[in-house]
């Protein structure tokens, strides 16, 4: 029997309510049920999560390095976006 | 890709670890910074992993309940740190399969430490307090590591361990305030167990062939030679303070260094244990293969009812 046929999971655990799920790791189960017990099991131990989430890692469709260039380097200059751009008198002090 | 293609790539990969940048999976990085992290990752793993036979001989005989539930969360840690690992380790393109196979077919390695016994309660005292504190200095080294998903498993393991540690020299403390025949017990342990946790650094400097490229890609932090002497001046001081004695008779406090000198490690028992030839090196790797083994209708049959759970639900969905 080869593990392998075990897919893979992605785990996203909440820590508390008011946060998000946040990728913490991944584990091998052969279905979701398990994949949920296991990922208590491995990623909850000392009370890191309210929540979690388990995901098939082939279901991620994910970006590649190769693209980072062309998804990201358009916000490069676009300064304007920040408040720092703007500038205003000493007076005003928080906005 | 040509080699001038291959050149300029590597140029740009080590400029981005010479900038503290981690390395990410789909990154592109050298075969061999791939090759040498699925090493050191898996036999990293495969350590966390045989690390819970030798403790494991003692969680039914643990002498009270406190004792017994704190070892049995300490080994429960170490399966999980496996777990964190391995899964590291996937991430550059081995299997989980390969992984085991090659601790199962011995071509892989893990920590010789754990080819030693646990004879007396006293060991499990030590293996917290020297065992795991020795490994926690090399841990605590690596959370700054290059490779992303290793350093971010070194970060949860360092938080996790250090109740490890605490509960290791606790368990010696209770000792050595308890009988005369406790307190040789507890003595006795450290007897048995101080070389071999220093040898748990690996060879010196000067014989360590690996060092050098592992430092460039900040796959190491500090030498094997730097990382022992930090641990032996900590350490020290925490035997004195419970009444232990050091088995070491050239332990000494060098004023003009800042450190304790001592003595020389035996060598040729460390390379005797690497090459398979330690008290349990044979019984280690036969546990190992047997729980794989027996686990083997495990895996099935997991495998078989989620095939038939799919296929009912598709049904009932057709329906």
């Amino acid at each position: 029997m080869i593990m392998n046929d075990w897919p893979l999971w992605e785990v996203f655990i909440r820590s508390r309510s008011g946060l998000e799920h946040r990728h913490c790791g991944s584990l091998h189960a052969a279905d979701a049920k398990m994949a949920l017990e296991n990922a208590r099991d491995v990623y909850t131990r000392r009370n890191e999560g309210v929540s979690i989430w388990v995901v098939p890692s082939a279901q991620i469709t994910a970006s590649q390095p190769e693209e980072q260039a062309e998804l990201f380097d358009p916000a490069a200059d676009k300064a304007y976006r920040h408040p720092t751009f703007y500038v205003l008198p000493e007076e005003v002090r928080h906005m | 890709m040509n080699e001038a293609q291959t050149t300029s790539l590597e140029e740009v990969f080590n400029r981005r670890i010479d900038a503290e940048e981690k390395i990410e999976p789909k990154d592109w990085m050298p075969e061999k910074y791939r090759k040498t992290h699925i090493r050191q990752i898996s036999q990293h793993a495969h350590s966390e992993i045989v690390g819970m036979l030798p403790e494991g001989n003692w969680i039914s005989r643990a002498p009270t309940l406190r004792r017994k539930v704190a070892l049995l969360a300490k080994v429960q840690d170490e399966a999980g740190h496996g777990l964190y690992l391995y899964s590291a380790a996937e991430t550059l393109g081995i299997s989980r399969d390969e992984l085991l196979d090659q601790l199962h077919d011995g071509t892989a390695k893990y920590s010789s430490i754990f080819n030693y016994p646990t004879l007396t309660w006293a060991d499990i005292g030590a293996i917290g307090w020297l065992v795991d504190g020795a490994a926690i200095m090399n841990q605590v080294a690596l959370i700054n590591t290059s490779y992303g998903p290793y350093s971010r498993a070194m970060v949860r393991i360092c938080k996790e361990e250090s109740f490890h540690q605490r509960q290791g020299y606790e368990i010696l403390m209770t000792l050595m305030k308890g009988t005369d025949e406790q307190r040789a017990m507890a003595q006795d342990a450290l007897d048995r167990w101080w070389w071999p946790s220093l040898m748990m650094f690996g060879p010196r400097d000067d014989e360590s062939p690996n060092t050098a490229q592992s430092m460039r890609w900040k796959l190491k932090r500090k030498s094997n030679d730097e990382l022992r002497q930090a641990f032996v001046d900590q350490t020290v001081p925490q035997a004195e303070l419970i009444g232990l004695r050091i088995p070491d008779p050239a332990l000494c406090w060098n004023e003009e260094r800042g450190h304790y000198d001592f003595g020389e490690i035996d060598w040729d028992e460390f390379r005797q244990v690497v090459q398979g030839n330690g008290p349990c090196n044979r019984e280690r790797l036969e546990a190992r293969r047997a729980a794989h083994r027996n686990g083997t209708w495990v895996r099935e049959a997991a495998l078989a009812h989620a095939a038939k759970q799919a296929d009912r639900d598709s049904l009932r969905k057709a329906i």
